[in-house]
C-alpha cells in the first residue's frame, strides 16, 4: 500500500489541511476547513455503502447525531474524558448499527431506502422523547470541560486536529476497504447481488459488517462537532438536511471513487458558504441542493470524477 | 373499555384515509418499480390546496376535492416526465435519488413561501353520537370518502380497457407492449393517478388535523408502513393495511403519549418488513 501513489496524495491532502490554518493563525480558514473535513468524512462513509455496494442509506445522518449525542452525554452526565468519550461513541454506535444492520439489511434495494429514511424518523422521534437526553430541548455543555485542554481556544484548535485526523482516517478506511478482499465482496454486490452470493459472498453479513464500519468515524465525527458547539438538539443533531448534503456530494464527485468525493465535499462546502451568505439564495439552499441533484442523477450520473476518467483515461490508474 | 373500543373506531376512520394514501404508493410501484418518494410532497401539497381554496375562495371544504383530484393529476404527469421517464429500466437507486430531489425542491420552495407555521382548516360538519361517545363528523365522511375513491379505482382498474392496460404493464411491460399498448402513456398516467391519490388524501388529513408544511414526512412514513403491511403493488392490500394501522393507531392512543406512535410505526414497519417481504394481506405477488 505504500508503494501506491494515491496513498501518498492522501497522505498530501492530510498535510495540507493540518498545516494551512496553523500557518498565519488563520481562524477563519480552520473554521472553513473543519467543515469540509467534516463533509469529507460523512461523504466518503456514505460512499462506501453508496459507491460500493450500491445501497442508498437515507438516514446516514443518524450515526453522526446519535455519535454526538453519545458523547455529549457522557460528559456532561458522567464527566467522562472527551477522548475517551469520543471513542465510546464511535464503539456504541457501531455495536448498535451492526445489530441493527443485520435486520434491516436481510431487506434488498428499495425496501432497505425505505427502512433508513424511518431510521431518521424513529430515532428522532426515539430522542425527542428521552429523558436523560434532555428530550427536545437537548443538552447543554459549561465550558468548564476544556479545561483540561488548557482553555476554550486551545479546546478548538484540538477539535480541529481531531478533525482532520478522523478526515485522514475515513479516506484511508476507504481506499484500504476498496482494495481488499471485503471491497471486492462489496464491489459484487453492487454490480449483482444474486450472483455475488451465489459466487461465494457472505452478503447479509457484508453489508452488515460495512453498515457497522461506515458508522464507526462519523460518530466520532459528530461527537468532536457537538463538543465543539457545546450545545445538542434533536433536530440540529438529525437534520435533514446534512443527510441529504451528503448524498449530494457523493454523487456530484461520483459514487464509487475516493478522489471525487473529497473534491465534491470541499467544493459544496465553499458553494454552501457562498450560498449561506447571499441574500437571495439563503432560503433556498435545500432548493438548490436539490436542483443540483437532479441535474446530476438526469445527466451525469458517473458525476465528475466519471468525467476526468473519459476524458483523462490515464488517471484512472492513478485516482481511486 | 367503552373509551378504548370508541378509540378504535375513530382510528379505523382515519385508516381508510391512510390506506387512500398508500394507494398511490402502491400503485406507481406496482406499476413501475419505483417508489415515488416526493409523496409526502404531495400529500402537503392536497393540505395546502384545500387551505388555499377554502380560505381564499371561500370555497366548502369537499367542493375542494374535484380540482385537488385534477390538480394532483396533472403534477403527477409532469413528475413522470422530469424525474421518471428516463429513469425506468435504470438501477431502483437512480429513480429513488431522482424523485428525492424533486421532493427537495418542493419542500424547499414551500418553506421558503409558508414557513412552517401551522395551518387549521375549519370544517364544521355534525358529529355522529352514541352514548357518551361522539365521533366528529369529519372522520365519518372522511373515510366515506377514501373508501368511495378506493371503489372507484377498484372498478377503474378491473372494469375499464385504460385500467386493464395498467394492469397489463404492471404484469409484464415487453408483453404489454407487444400487444400494442401504449407502455409510455400508461406509466405516465398511473403516476398521474398515483399522485391524484396523494393529494386527495393529503386534503382529506387536513380536514381532521392541522398541519404544517413539513407534515409530509411523517404521512410519507405512515404510507410506506400501511404499503408493507399491505404488500408493495396492491391497491386494495393498501386500504386493508391503512385501516389495520389506524386499528393500531387507535388502539395504543389512550395509552401511549402521541408523540411515540412514529416510533412504535417505524418498529412495526421493520418487523413486517423483515418477517413478511411481500406484506401481510397480500395473497400473490403483483395482486394488481
Amino acid at each position: 500500500m505504500l508503494r501506491q501513489p494515491f496513498f501518498w496524495l492522501i497522505t498530501a491532502t492530510i498535510a495540507v489541511f493540518a498545516t494551512a490554518p496553523v500557518l498565519g493563525n488563520n481562524v477563519d480558514l480552520r473554521e472553513s476547513l473543519i467543515l469540509a473535513a467534516l463533509y469529507i468524512i460523512l461523504a466518503s462513509n456514505l460512499n462506501m455503502m453508496l459507491g460500493y455496494a450500491g445501497y442508498i442509506n437515507f438516514g446516514s445522518i443518524v450515526f453522526f447525531g446519535l455519535g454526538g449525542y453519545v458523547c455529549v452525554w457522557l460528559v456532561s452526565a458522567h464527566a467522562w474524558p472527551l477522548g475517551a468519550s469520543l471513542l465510546a461513541a464511535g464503539v456504541c454506535v457501531s455495536i448498535l448499527s451492526l445489530f441493527f444492520g443485520l435486520g434491516i439489511l436481510r431487506l434488498r434495494g428499495a425496501f432497505f431506502a425505505l427502512a433508513t429514511i424511518g431510521v431518521n424518523e424513529a430515532v428522532q422521534a426515539f430522542v425527542e422523547n428521552f429523558g436523560p437526553w434532555g428530550g427536545s430541548s437537548g443538552i447543554y455543555l459549561s465550558p468548564m470541560i476544556f479545561k483540561p485542554l488548557g482553555g476554550p481556544a486551545e479546546a478548538l484548535w484540538i477539535i480541529y486536529f481531531l478533525m482532520v485526523a478522523l478526515m485522514g482516517l475515513s479516506l484511508y478506511l476507504s481506499y484500504a476497504v476498496k482494495t481488499s478482499k471485503f471491497g471486492l465482496g462489496l464491489l459484487a454486490i453492487g454490480q449483482n447481488e444474486d450472483a455475488a452470493a451465489i459466487l461465494g459472498v457472505p452478503t447479509p453479513l457484508y453489508k452488515a459488517l460495512l453498515y457497522s464500519v461506515s458508522a464507526f468515524l462519523p460518530a466520532m465525527a459528530g461527537g468532536l462537532y457537538f463538543l465543539k458547539s457545546a450545545f445538542i438538539q434533536p433536530s440540529d443533531a438529525f437534520d435533514l438536511t446534512l443527510s441529504t448534503e451528503v448524498i449530494v456530494i457523493a454523487m456530484l464527485g461520483g459514487q464509487g471513487t475516493i478522489t471525487g468525493v473529497a473534491i465534491g465535499a470541499y467544493f459544496y462546502e465553499e458553494l454552501r458558504g457562498f450560498l449561506l451568505t447571499s441574500e437571495t439564495f439563503s432560503h433556498f439552499q435545500l432548493v438548490i441542493a436539490g436542483l443540483l441533484l437532479l441535474l446530476i442523477v438526469l445527466f451525469f450520473p458517473s458525476g465528475l470524477m466519471g468525467f476526468i476518467y473519459k476524458h483523462f483515461p490515464r488517471t484512472q490508474k492513478v485516482l481511486e | 373499555m367503552l373509551g378504548i373500543l370508541a378509540s378504535i373506531i375513530d382510528g379505523v376512520l382515519v385508516g381508510f384515509v391512510y390506506g387512500l394514501a398508500a394507494m398511490g404508493l402502491t400503485l406507481i410501484w406496482g406499476v413501475m418499480d419505483v417508489i415515488n418518494l416526493t409523496h409526502g410532497a404531495m400529500i402537503v401539497a392536497g393540505m395546502l390546496a384545500l387551505y388555499l381554496l377554502t380560505g381564499t375562495l371561500g370555497a366548502s371544504p369537499y367542493v375542494a376535492l374535484l380540482p385537488v383530484l385534477i390538480g394532483g393529476f396533472i403534477v403527477g404527469i409532469l413528475l413522470y416526465w422530469i424525474a421518471i421517464h428516463r429513469m425506468i429500466g435504470r438501477p431502483p437507486l437512480m429513480s429513488l435519488l431522482s424523485t428525492f430531489s424533486v421532493n427537495l425542491v418542493l419542500i424547499g420552495v414551500s418553506t421558503a413561501i409558508w414557513g412552517t407555521a401551522l395551518f387549521n382548516v375549519e370544517v364544521s360538519v355534525p358529529g355522529l353520537s352514541i352514548g357518551r361517545y361522539t365521533f366528529p363528523g369529519t372522520h365519518i365522511l372522511a373515510a366515506v370518502l377514501a373508501a368511495a375513491i378506493a371503489c372507484a379505482l377498484y372498478l377503474f382498474l378491473h372494469y375499464t380497457r385504460f385500467g386493464k392496460a395498467i394492469r397489463a404493464v404492471a404484469n409484464n411491460r415487453e408483453a404489454a407492449e407487444l400487444v400494442a399498448i401504449p407502455t409510455t402513456r400508461v406509466l405516465a398516467v398511473s403516476v398521474g393517478i398515483g399522485v391524484a391519490l396523494a393529494s386527495v388524501s393529503g386534503m382529506l388529513i387536513a380536514t381532521l388535523f392541522p398541519f404544517t408544511v413539513l407534515s409530509g414526512d411523517g404521512y410519507q412514513l405512515k404510507a410506506f408502513v400501511v404499503t408493507v403491511l399491505g404488500g408493495l403493488g396492491n391497491p386494495i392490500g393498501a386500504l386493508i393495511g391503512g385501516v389495520v394501522l389506524g386499528l393500531l393507531e387507535g388502539l395504543v392512543a389512550p395509552f401511549v403519549p402521541v408523540s411515540w406512535t412514529l416510533v412504535i410505526e417505524f418498529t412495526l414497519f421493520v418487523a413486517v418488513l423483515i418477517a413478511f417481504p411481500g406484506g401481510v394481506f397480500a395473497s400473490r405477488r403483483g395482486a394488481l
